[in-house]
């Protein structure tokens, strides 16, 4: 067991996965010898050699195009976006290519890849690195999206998306970087990737967030507790698929449930969790699914991202709001 | 056009084509580039040419009969096509565009599979694995990334010279004119040479971009572009399948042999649409088709084999009997074609499927089970 940053874990799991398998590959802009802007890759390229670890040429579309090829050639390319922001060049090759080739060739051919994006505000920076694309790519049939929000997810989960079969979007929260640390044991069998898990039991209110969101939510739930509310928090960690059987069970246990996400609120993945859950607990639920999200603008000027971003008192107010009904 | 300050722009004056036979079927010997041909694959590119030809007009005419939705013609331009497929290896590996029937016929594909996407039963009817062939792209110039990732992967797999035929391996990237204003084609030059990656960049100019003639897309010959981006360029007589092969062939061989990237302009014309939904009356400028009927790729390799004496009336009949027949089966197979069934395409997601794509399998299943019952 081993205390580190979810930064030091993504860098342990892709070691491992690197030493793991010959064909995995790491490239993106600045990966190689820099170790990426936030260190993610650090030492990669001395101890696995500039053949796999690979500084591209700036250009987004480009690198997940290449990687499509290398894919299509058997590697299993890890691909670093260097932040949410600039993966937009990059889109047609993701929601074309990379996510249709299974489809279009009757399951023929697979494109193993891993496409690892920081997202998230929170960091004080200019346009462009503040954004949560999440519900774009869940949008996208053919591709599998997760994210993590502690080491221990940091580190196994990356492993598992790069052993699987099918193109997986890695969302890493990277307000979460450097400031979160947590215990990993390297030694342990990795807990299943497809699943979303409580993280803290209650009995009142079921609360539901992801990746940079999951410290809030666990401060509400500690919060409320003085306040007398049992809260039930629950970590999707898987965005596609949704794995939702633990939010049901636990809603129809509180008959209250409030989604949190840093993306935009409109579209978002709290409209289709809403949306499913009201399906199936439509008998249970004492009021209506309540979503904390981003607002319908685009991400703002950093002094005022506080303003803008979910917090304690936003989504505790949706809670408050929750028994109003 | 000389600025004062900036001097003189890129020259647009007509580059010299790379030709070994003229459109009068006469064998012409450049300083680059001359190869010495057998009667046998002298032959064998007329018999490819004719097929393809014939496989074309046979779509053509299966989509004016209802039996495909569309179908993107490549009149005109079977030399670029068999010259450049007929130079690779079995070991190399080509990423087409829609229009590579040409391409897809020397890499061993049945005509018939390359229906399937125009009549709407698949997306892509052959194994990229089985003929080296990837699938057709539709958007225009995203494969080329694809040519110089699959590149990089050959560079890594250790199969760039190493000095043996059988092994060493080049990749071909097949687009069009329009395609070379592409972000992803440019940037599939900058990785190819940034990386020295073993891929040719093979250019069908055909001059048209659906409707738009080539100025739209540039100021200066397209073969030039390879020199800014740090590898050679060169423009070769298209409907020459002997200049083209050889070019292609030279090209690859550069690429198999660890010196990079190369980039063939084939200089062609589209003779017929774009695609069956087109209407070139539009747009086409006088005279242009009558010229380049006279450069006209089978008659000029036709008329070269009979002055050498190496085909007579009797081996053109049998070549035509052959065209028929396999008309006739192309007919007859694309009639056969499987019809696809809804409930395949939940499976088709994913490597793994998930319980969510279960479900709605489940769901169409018992959505379509219902009718049955009514019925």
């Amino acid at each position: 067991m081993v205390t580190m940053t979810v930064a030091k874990a993504l860098n342990a799991g892709l070691r491992k996965a690197l030493e793991d398998d010959e064909k995995v590959l790491v490239m993106g802009e600045d990966v190689g010898t820099l170790g990426g802007v936030f260190r993610i890759t650090d030492g990669l390229q001395k101890d696995f050699g500039d053949d796999r670890i690979i500084d591209t040429p700036l250009a987004e579309s480009g690198i997940v195009g290449t990687a499509v090829g290398l894919a299509l050639r058997g590697y299993r390319p890890v691909v670093e976006i260097q932040f949410d922001g600039f993966v937009y060049p990059a889109y047609d090759q993701i929601v074309c290519q990379v996510a249709r080739f299974h489809f279009r060739s009757q399951g023929r051919v697979k494109v193993p890849m891993v496409i690892r994006i920081p997202y998230g505000g929170g960091i004080g920076a200019v346009e462009h690195h503040s954004e949560s694309p999440e519900a774009q790519f869940v949008h996208t049939p053919g591709l599998k999206v997760v994210t993590c929000s502690n080491p221990a997810d940091a580190y196994g989960m990356l492993q598992q998306a790069i052993a699987a079969d099918d193109p997986v979007i890695f969302l890493e929260p990277k307000r979460l970087y450097h400031s979160t640390k947590g215990e990993v044991d390297e030694s342990a069998p990795l807990p299943p990737l497809w699943h979303s898990r409580v993280v803290r039991p209650g009995s009142d209110v079921t609360l539901v967030g992801y990746g940079p969101t999951m410290s809030t939510c666990l401060d509400v739930a500690a919060v409320a507790e003085e306040e007398g509310r049992s809260i039930e928090v629950i970590d999707l960690r898987t965005l596609s698929p949704l794995d939702l059987a633990p939010v049901i069970e636990s809603v129809r246990r509180t008959g209250r449930l409030v989604v949190v996400h840093e993306a935009h609120q409109t579209l978002g993945l709290g409209a289709e969790v809403a949306a499913r859950v009201t399906e199936e607990c439509f008998h249970s639920l004492e009021a209506p699914v309540l979503r904390v999200g981003g607002y319908d603008t685009p991400y703002p000027a950093a002094r005022i991202e506080e303003a803008w971003l979910p917090d304690l008192d936003r989504v505790l107010d949706a809670v408050d709001r929750t028994f109003g009904y | 056009m000389t600025d004062a300050v900036f001097g003189p722009a890129p020259g647009a004056d007509e580059p010299e084509l790379v030709q070994l036979l003229t459109p009068e079927g006469e064998r012409v010997h450049p300083a680059a580039f001359d190869t010495d041909f057998t009667a046998d694959q002298l032959r064998g590119f007329h018999r490819d040419m004719v097929l393809v030809r014939r496989v074309d007009n046979e779509a053509t005419a299966l989509q004016r009969h209802g039996e495909l939705g569309l179908w993107p013609q490549l009149l005109g331009q079977e030399a670029a096509q068999i010259g450049a497929g007929r130079a690779m290896r079995p070991q190399d590996f080509a990423f087409p565009t829609y229009r590579e029937h040409g391409v897809a016929w020397t890499r061993g594909i049945d005509p018939v599979r390359l229906l399937g996407l125009f009549r709407g039963t698949d997306q892509g009817g052959w194994d990229p694995q089985d003929h080296n062939f990837g699938l057709y792209s539709i958007v225009v110039g995203a494969h080329s990334l694809h040519a110089t990732g699959y590149a990089m992967g050959v560079q890594r797999d250790g199969l760039v010279g190493t000095g043996d035929p059988e092994r060493d391996t080049a990749v071909v990237a097949c687009f069009g004119d329009g395609a070379t204003s592409q972000g992803d084609v440019n940037e599939s030059f900058v990785f190819a040479a940034s990386y020295n990656a073993p891929v040719v960049f093979f250019c069908q100019n055909n001059q048209w971009a659906i409707s738009e003639p080539l100025e739209r897309q540039t100021r200066i010959p397209l073969y030039r572009r390879a020199q800014g981006f740090g590898f050679p360029g060169v423009r070769v007589d298209g409907n020459d399948v002997l200049a083209t092969y050889a070019v292609v062939q030279a090209a690859l061989q550069r690429a198999r042999d660890g010196q990079g990237p190369t980039f063939v302009e084939a200089y062609t014309y589209r003779m017929g649409a774009h695609t069956t939904t087109d209407d070139p009356t539009r747009y086409r400028r006088g005279g242009d088709v009558e010229a380049w009927k006279a450069k006209d790729p089978i008659a000029r390799l036709e008329t070269h084999l009979r002055n050498e004496g190496l085909v007579d009336d009797a081996y053109l009949a049998a070549i035509a009997a052959e065209a028929d027949a396999l008309g006739e089966r192309m007919r007859r197979e694309c009639k056969e074609l499987p019809e696809p069934v809804a409930h395949d395409i939940f499976d088709l997601v994913h490597v793994e499927q998930t319980p969510e794509l279960a479900a709605q399998q489940a769901a169409y299943d018992a959505h379509a089970a219902s009718f049955e019952e009514v019925l």
